[in-house]
């Protein structure tokens, strides 16, 4: 009865009793959440591109980040450095596509699946050889990005509003948004989504495979600094940065590994709900539920809804 | 096409025998050192200092001295990634080269050697990390975690927090935080701070952060401002480090009450939380800075020839500190170990003799260069750690300072502990062997 109690009428009024703890979780699950929508946001490009889960998205992230902090720490100025490290990720988009993709045309999806963890491994070991394993500091402030923060004084408490957070959410929101209508309202965004049905048929149109690739790998290599340069701003640039990336599976079974909307509306379910559970069922069980929890929500929906909310029925006809 | 793929593997083939053949043959004229370490992976940025100071103290010895005793030290480095899986293998890989000391350099490896040091015959050194009851020679005559083990440590803050609060009576309805990486390591202290708990009336909150989670600590920020805790204990590895800082920064939390272990004071950990971090506290057992007299001859014989990896404007970081104090340890355990058994050429038997009759004192130490840098040290053959002294050092915002005094454990409560522990730990393995090694 205790149990029962502790599980389905603490939690509730405690958040009756520290509202601005309420709103202060809150606000960190739609951060989380936004941060977690950008990653998943790499993921779902390439795999509506090539039906593929690119496991490789996660060191991308890190990889762009570090490319930026090392370019800045050889003297060049931040935002040559940005510019530069945008360029490598385009060398990196068009080298993937040649080296890796081209060859492996019409292989199962399983070959190329299996493809992008050679990428991983390669970028891992090229990256350390290039940047060395130590954590970099993110160029905050040299890129413009606002620092400190607002303690707002709400609900008879306080909630705190890092700068960069607001920016993080903006940035987030208009990159969705831009990707979302390049992709859905350009030549390129109908031609990808005919890649992603079938790359035989693409091709008896006329659609350049090879472009397309490219278009979407650049795209997720932006996706991978954008998202790199804002978790690198809250902790610091490390290998470690990679295994967050991961935390993008449970947005994507949630949301739809084809669905630009899903994404968003996966990462802030999955932000909201792990902060919320952690903070206010966490202590039932020790804390630390936050790594696994995301994952129960997902299984849920999987039992529920296999293509997740926005995700496209698959129907095969026998 | 087949021909020429058998040639490759022939010669491949060849190339590997070659140089596992060499690096036996060296074997045989040099004491053979392995260095366990990780310059790759989540926690690189922790141990590549340590690898370069550990390795460069030694190859200093080798340039300066010829090696210990006239003998050359043969360093071999062998990367884990601070996967315990993989520094099984290392061992594995080395093993067959008689070395001398295994430094696993991770909790998690540690306890995966205890029981082979035995039957191997290699002494196994675990500096302030590992299983903390190994500390009890009785039981672990081949296991050694000198200068302190994390209950040592775990003591040591709540007896600084003992001092800052007026006394260990005023710790009564204080609430304590653990925040600690999910792993061996991170729950090494909770026995003891429970156990001080319930003796001086504390509350002790834990904040387990799993590895995966290391740089996403919002949550556990949440939950510390949520329980308001006293004082937080940090107990934390590679990149959760500088996040913890900088949440706490970031949470208004006040940094003078975050106390890391020894693992938690790198520079780079402590310089994540920008001006605000200064105040930050982290225990340590020995200097920091270049300005000791063995560190001139790091830079002679080490830097100045090119034979080290580490940036020479970092000399003197703490963690790149921290490694030179592990091998100084190696290297005083190997020179011991030369004067007992009278040898020049020693094993892993003779080194664990010579670990057991360590006692680095006040004239060993100026003989070393390194007055001002650590305290004296003696281990014996009942206590492997030897529970010494350390202090709470304090960020000042640029660099780290001597905050306290030298402080001891709070041996007397630790110790039975450590003892109760190791006969646990020997119940638990119905086949742990009776020690019959003799004293030295």
């Amino acid at each position: 009865m205790n149990l029962l109690h502790q599980i389905f009428v603490e939690p509730f009024l405690f958040m009756g009793e520290a509202p601005d703890l309420l709103l202060q979780v809150l606000w960190e699950g739609f951060v989380s959440g936004i941060l977690y929508a950008l990653i998943a946001l790499g993921f779902v490009l390439i795999f509506k591109a090539s039906g593929v889960f690119n496991f490789a998205q996660g060191i991308m992230v890190v990889f762009a980040a570090l490319t930026l902090v090392g370019f800045y720490a050889m003297g060049v100025p931040a935002i040559l450095s940005l510019a530069l490290a945008i360029g490598v990720m385009f060398l990196l988009a068009v080298t993937v596509e040649r080296v890796v993709l081209r060859p492996l045309v019409n292989q199962p999806d399983i070959i190329l699946f299996m493809a992008t963890f050679g990428i991983t491994y390669f970028l891992i070991g090229f990256g350390e050889l290039i940047f060395g394993g130590e954590p970099k500091q993110m160029i905050t402030s040299q890129l413009m990005l606002p620092e400190g923060r607002t303690n707002l004084e709400i609900a008879g408490g306080f909630v705190t509003i890092q700068h960069i957070d607001i920016a993080a959410a903006a940035i987030a929101v208009v990159m969705i948004a831009t990707l979302g209508i390049f992709f859905s309202k350009t030549r390129i965004g109908r031609a990808l989504r005919a890649v992603a049905d079938s790359h035989k048929a693409a091709l008896s149109v006329g659609i350049s495979l090879n472009q397309i690739w490219v278009t979407v790998w650049f795209a997720a290599g932006i996706v991978a600094l954008v998202t790199g340069i804002m978790w690198g701003a809250r902790s610091d640039v490390s290998f470690a940065l990679q295994i967050i990336a991961f935390k993008a599976l449970p947005v994507l079974i949630l949301g739809g590994f084809t669905s630009i909307p899903g994404a968003i509306v996966g990462g802030l379910i999955i932000g909201f709900g792990e902060k919320i559970a952690e903070f206010y069922w966490g202590p039932l069980v020790g804390g630390g539920i936050e790594s696994w929890f995301a994952y129960i929500i997902a299984l849920i929906f999987l039992v529920f809804r296999p293509q997740g909310l926005f995700g496209e029925k698959i129907i095969e006809r026998i | 096409m087949s021909l020429r793929l058998y040639g490759i593997g022939a010669l491949a083939a060849s190339v590997f025998a070659a140089s596992a053949a060499v690096t036996a043959a060296q074997a045989q004229d040099g004491i053979y050192v392995p260095l366990l370490s990780y310059r790759t992976g989540a926690f690189a940025g922790s141990g590549i200092p340590i690898a370069d100071g550990m390795h460069d103290y030694l190859t200093m010895l080798n340039e300066r001295d010829g090696g210990i005793g006239g003998v050359p030290l043969i360093i071999e480095e062998c990367e884990t990634g601070y996967d315990t899986t993989r520094g099984v293998e290392c061992y594995e890989s080395v093993r067959g080269n008689n070395p001398v000391v295994m430094n696993p350099y991770s909790t998690g490896i540690t306890l995966q050697l205890i029981p082979r040091a035995a039957v191997d015959e290699i002494p196994v050194l675990s500096m302030a990390y590992g299983l903390s009851a190994a500390a009890d020679g009785t039981t672990f005559p081949w296991v050694f975690n000198p200068p302190v083990t994390y209950w040592d440590g775990a003591s040591v803050f709540i007896k600084h927090v003992a001092n800052v609060e007026g006394g260990f009576e005023n710790l009564a309805g204080k609430t304590i935080g653990l925040l600690h990486l999910d792993a061996p390591y991170g729950r090494e202290p909770i026995p003891v701070l429970n156990a001080l708990a319930e003796e001086h009336g504390f509350e002790v909150k834990l904040y387990p952060v799993p590895a995966q989670d290391m740089q996403n600590q919002s949550s556990v920020w949440l939950n510390i401002r949520r329980d308001r805790p006293d004082w937080i204990y940090l107990q934390g590895w590679g990149a959760m480090n500088p996040t913890a800082v900088r949440e706490a920064v970031r949470t208004n939390f006040p940094v003078d009450r975050l106390v890391g272990v020894w693992w938690a004071g790198g520079d780079e950990d402590a310089r994540a939380g920008g001006a605000q971090a200064a105040g930050y506290k982290s225990l340590n057992f020995h200097g920091v800075g270049a300005d000791y007299p063995f560190m001139d001859d790091i830079i002679t014989y080490v830097h100045e020839r090119g034979l080290s990896r580490f940036p020479r404007d970092r000399v003197g970081d703490n963690l790149y500190n921290r490694g030179i104090y592990n091998s100084m340890l190696i290297a005083e355990a190997i020179r011991t170990a030369q004067e007992v058994t009278g040898n020049a050429m020693v094993d892993g038997a003779d080194v664990r003799l010579g670990l057991e009759a360590m006692n680095i004192t006040e004239e060993r130490i100026v003989e070393m260069g390194m007055e001002g840098f650590m305290a004296p040290l003696a281990i014996s053959c009942e206590n492997h750690s030897g529970h010494n002294e350390v202090y709470v050092a304090q960020w000042d915002g640029d660099a780290w300072t001597q905050g306290t005094d030298w402080m001891s454990p709070l041996t007397e409560f630790v110790r039975p502990l450590i003892e109760e522990a190791a006969q646990s730990y020997a119940a638990a393995d119905a086949g742990w062997p009776e020690r019959t090694e003799a004293c030295p």
